[in-house]
């Protein structure tokens, strides 16, 4: 096989599956048939570019092909006419102004019709993340499972029950209308956004980063941000992902230690996703009353312009935090929350901060709690208490190059507390 | 189009120890989401409380096994429905959201289309 013609359907595969699958689904009315329609063009690719070149626009040739499929799958469902549930507001005028166009031809861009889809808000969230990794980024079932940690079967379970649902339950093949919006593409950056965290720190394994999960997010937040320049919320967003993801290098020493934000090089910060994703934020905060990714972007900006290596403006970080948890209470914005009073006010205002937490019950399973209270306690000189809460984060923690870090930093308290 | 059933759960008991103004108010409010979304009703009652409903489970040597009560034991009963036509779900959704079932909330289910 060419590898020049190898590594462009492979590019191609990575950057335009999703809106090559969305022009079918808009015709096929089906995503099954729809998926079916994408692989075939991709198949074609792989013996036509080998044979004629890669074209000039390989996303409007895939798409080309992918309608093409769809059409003949629609005339065959004429000939053989089922009940089968279709995708409502897909084009129902088969054929119709469907003349086969050359490459050249613009489609439209479905892509956001697709991803507002499979963030529906009757479909369980992890159907959400599922499907949008499947159908957006055309990642493969077991690719899908290996990202929820849950056997290829299982997924696939979840994505076909979902995909019926979406039939059956008539689901719309739309993007809402603009009352509907807001809450609707809150909904779609949450999937996108957890996307994100969970390749920005795998929840679990060897590996602190999944970069595959980290970059496809940023993909679908480059395509949500070109099909809705006017959002904030996704220039928040995006902004977000840009100022975290730019410290993808600093995290970890050479020995793949993890590397807290003040002991991090900042010259391995990613300064052109900085300087972009402080653009981005500030756009996002041009327009007012603030949504949740706004301020997060804010709060990331805040970090990422410290005057000094972890010494942000913490002050500032608090008030965002406010902010963030009027319009959005969430237990893990509350916790962020609580490490920021700590780090304007003092350990002791932390720990009474983080114990207001103890018996939230979304944070019972969740390290972060007793990571915390474990670096206010050593800063209070309190290491028995502080060795207990690392012990504690340690049972709970699953990413190895996290536990590292948490064992290094128990075993560095001294033997004998200094508490009374 | 298509015919979605709008179940009605709520607490049964609840209801049965409902004072007159708070039955009227509830009656009033069914009135109202009836006026208002006549044109996509296609069907729609009260129902009798569970405890006369009659459950009929087909058993393994293919006769039937009656027994009193509902399918499930459970605090919240179906109480009534309303069998309704959308576009699309976000359209059925935005109709649901306004069956008033004030001890409890309301199960949207998409009708099968025969033939």
């Amino acid at each position: 096989m060419d590898p020049v013609v190898a590594a462009a359907v492979a590019d191609a595969h990575r950057t335009e599956w999703g809106r090559v699958l969305a022009a079918a689904a808009r015709l096929t009315g089906d995503l099954d048939a729809a998926e079916e329609c994408a692989q075939d063009a991709y198949a074609d690719a792989l013996a036509s570019w080998t044979s004629h070149g890669v074209p000039d626009r390989p996303a409007a040739w895939l798409t080309t092909v992918a309608r093409r499929r769809a059409m003949d799958i629609i005339r065959r469902r004429d000939t053989l006419r089922g009940k089968l549930p279709l995708l409502a507001g897909h084009d129902d005028e088969t054929g119709d102004g469907l003349v086969e166009s050359g490459e050249h031809e613009a489609f439209p861009d479905d892509r956001l019709r697709l991803i507002f889809t499979c963030c529906h808000p009757t479909l369980a969230s992890d159907a959400r993340v599922a499907l949008t990794l499947r159908l957006l980024c055309g990642l493969t079932t077991a690719e899908v499972a290996s990202a929820f940690l849950t056997s290829e079967p299982t997924m696939a379970a979840r994505l076909t029950r979902a995909k019926k649902k979406i039939a059956a339950a008539r689901i719309p093949y739309r993007v809402p209308g603009p009352d509907e919006l807001p809450d609707r593409l809150a909904a779609v950056l949450d999937v996108v956004h957890l996307v994100f965290t969970t390749g920005h720190t795998a929840p679990s394994g060897l590996a602190l980063q999944r970069r595959d999960l980290a970059e496809r997010a940023l993909d679908l937040a480059r395509m949500l941000r070109l099909l809705l320049p006017d959002e904030p919320a996704v220039a928040g967003l995006l902004g977000l992902i840009l100022l975290t993801d730019a410290r993808r290098h600093a995290r970890t020493d050479p020995a793949g230690r993890l590397l807290r934000l003040a002991e991090q090089d900042r010259a391995n910060w990613d300064q052109g996703e900085i300087s972009e994703g402080l653009a981005l934020a500030r756009q996002a905060l041009r327009r007012r009353p603030y949504t949740r990714y706004p301020l997060m972007a804010a709060i990331a900006a805040t970090h990422a312009t410290a005057p000094a290596p972890g010494a942000p403006d913490w002050a500032q970080i608090l008030a965002l935090y406010d902010q963030l948890s009027a319009i959005w209470p969430s237990p893990i914005v509350a916790l962020n929350r609580a490490i920021a009073v700590g780090e304007a006010h003092g350990p002791t205002a932390g720990l009474t901060a983080l114990d207001a937490l103890a018996a939230e019950p979304q944070l019972a399973g969740y390290h972060y709690l007793p990571a915390a209270r474990a670096e206010y306690l050593r800063r209070q000189g309190r290491h028995d208490e502080a060795r207990l809460a690392y012990d504690e984060a340690l049972l709970l923690a699953g990413n190895s190059t996290e536990r590292q870090f948490l064992a290094d930093r128990r075993a560095q308290l001294p033997r004998t507390s200094a508490s009374s | 189009m298509a015919e979605y059933m709008v179940f009605i759960w709520g607490d049964e008991q609840a209801w049965e120890r409902a004072d007159p103004a708070t039955v009227e108010q509830t009656m009033a409010a069914h009135r109202d989401f009836i006026a208002r979304h006549g044109a996509a009703l296609r069907g729609g009652n009260r129902l009798y409380p569970s405890g006369v409903s009659t459950s009929i489970r087909h058993t393994p040597d293919g006769g039937v096994a009656i027994s009193d009560g509902a399918f499930a034991e459970t605090k919240e009963v179906i109480g009534g429905y309303y069998l309704i036509e959308a576009a699309d779900l976000d359209e059925a959704l935005r109709i649901a959201a306004d069956v008033p079932a004030p001890s409890g909330g309301v199960e949207l289910r998409p009708v099968l289309p025969t033939s």
